[in-house]
């Protein structure tokens, strides 16, 4: 859960990085979206450092998931009585939504692959293009795209908040004072990623990039 | 006060057990909660009812024995406090109080609010003792111990086990307890001959157990009666983590 989980949190990183690079015009954004898929060439031929990245990441999600659902099931076995009277979870909003949360970021996350990705959802859909795909996409008449992009983001936000703590205490974070420090990363990586990919659809909405 | 009580009444381990409800009046606000459930008992009894069976033994909050989920939480609404210590003038005249026994696999019901806690006993039995020889008390400054080790040691040592961290947990999970446990013997110079054995095979007892897996949400240390922190589970995962990485070294025989 935690090596996983901390193999994906610095792919949001890089990836939010490369977003902001939208900032820096249409010509910049392309070449560096058509960088990323020869990135290593020519040691590396053509798009295969590409799909090392892709495989890395699709076995640490489906390894995430798989723990996670062996945690739910070993939870779900260890209180087979329920309480009749259960208040919420006393821990923070981020720690009891962890699982339903990680269930929404990963439907976002086909979505968010079919649309700009693969272009199929989007209405430019031209991987030669992404700058136009982007701003197709939160244009402000597809309000709706840019809704459910935010509520993901906030999302993965709260995932994060919760996450970084949890998988830095599983890899042996064992004093108070480190816990303190813990909490604080976690935050800031939260706040700092939702920030992060959170200005690039509301720059296409109030047509900042445009 | 007068309240009314909603307790979990189950005959014995096969029973279905359901929610009864008990009306009590008269009830004074410096009754404990215990001593709250003994007047309801002799009410019960003297009408020729079978009384509510619950756990207590010193009623000073140190044995660990007492232990009921009350309006939802573990020993009751007031931190750092067992049952036992719990005092009525922290409910409300007229309140409906929700009692339930601690709710795990590994705790069965044996009748009412008693649970059988033996599964923390097999975790202890997995590894939460020292192999150095009995007899006189050693002089104590003979093993210097680092100030902060100790203080951190004797914070863990404080766990009573009563299982509050078990019944609290969103996972069912008694990892609280197993590390709070590891980590007083870890951090002290007399459990070090131990000290990779014992986490491997108290988490494996946890586990075997029927207990759920650890995801640092936080409700344990919330209830805990004896503030036990979160950051025990640390320790004890860092000390899981050196074991798994030079398991071969430590297991006897091998």
């Amino acid at each position: 859960m935690a090596v996983t989980g901390i193999i994906l949190v610095l792919f949001l990183i890089a990836h939010m990085l490369g977003n902001l690079k939208i900032f820096t015009g249409a010509t910049s954004f392309d070449h560096y979206a058509h960088w990323l898929r020869e990135i290593g060439a020519p040691l590396l031929p053509g798009v295969w450092f590409l799909w090392i990245l892709r495989t890395a990441l699709v076995v640490s999600v489906v390894g995430h998931i798989w723990a996670a659902t062996t945690l739910a099931l070993r939870a779900r076995a260890a209180r087979p009585v329920r309480y009749a009277h259960r208040k919420p979870v006393q821990g923070s909003y981020a720690a009891r939504t962890m699982r339903w949360g990680g269930v929404i970021i990963l439907l976002f996350v086909i979505y968010h692959l079919l649309d700009l990705t693969t272009g199929t959802l989007n209405p430019v859909g031209d991987p030669s293009r992404p700058y136009a795909n982007v701003v197709a996409d939160f244009a402000p008449k597809r309000w709706y795209v840019t809704l459910f992009y935010t509520l993901s983001v906030v999302a993965v936000g709260f995932h994060l908040r919760h996450g970084v703590f949890s998988a830095l205490r599983s890899l042996g974070q064992q004093t108070p004072r480190g816990e303190r420090r813990a909490r604080v990363v976690a935050l800031v990586l939260a706040v700092g990623l939702c920030v992060g990919y959170l200005v690039v659809p509301f720059a296409v909405l109030t047509g900042l990039v445009s | 006060m007068n309240l009314t009580l909603r307790i979990w009444r189950q005959k014995g381990p096969e029973d279905k057990g359901r929610m009864v409800t008990y009306q009590v009046d008269d009830v004074s606000p410096d009754m404990s909660f215990l001593e709250m459930l003994d007047v309801l008992n002799e009410r019960l009894i003297l009408a020729g009812d079978e009384p509510v069976a619950f756990d207590h033994d010193c009623r000073e909050g140190i044995c660990g024995a007492c232990g009921m989920v009350i309006n939802g939480n573990a020993h009751g609404p007031q931190k750092m406090t067992t049952a036992c210590q719990l005092h009525m003038r922290h409910f409300a005249d007229g309140e409906t109080i929700d009692i339930e026994p601690w709710r795990a696999r590994a705790f069965p019901v044996v009748k009412d609010l008693v649970v059988n806690r033996g599964s923390l006993d097999k975790i202890i039995a997995a590894g939460g003792y020292i192999t150095a020889p009995t007899g006189s008390a050693p002089e104590a400054h003979s093993t210097p111990v680092a100030k902060a080790n100790a203080d951190a040691a004797f914070e863990s040592a404080a766990c009573i086990g009563c299982g509050a961290c078990v019944a609290a947990c969103p996972n069912g999970s008694g990892m609280l307890f197993t590390a709070a446990k590891v980590t007083q013997l870890s951090l002290l110079p007399q459990g070090q001959p131990e000290r990779f054995t014992r986490v491997i095979g108290m988490v494996d007892a946890h586990d075997e157990a029927g207990f759920g897996g650890c995801t640092n949400a936080g409700e344990c240390t919330a209830v805990c009666p004896k503030g036990i922190p979160l950051n025990t589970i640390g320790r004890l995962n860092r000390d899981y983590l050196k074991a798994t990485a030079k398991r071969g070294d430590n297991t006897p025989g091998s």
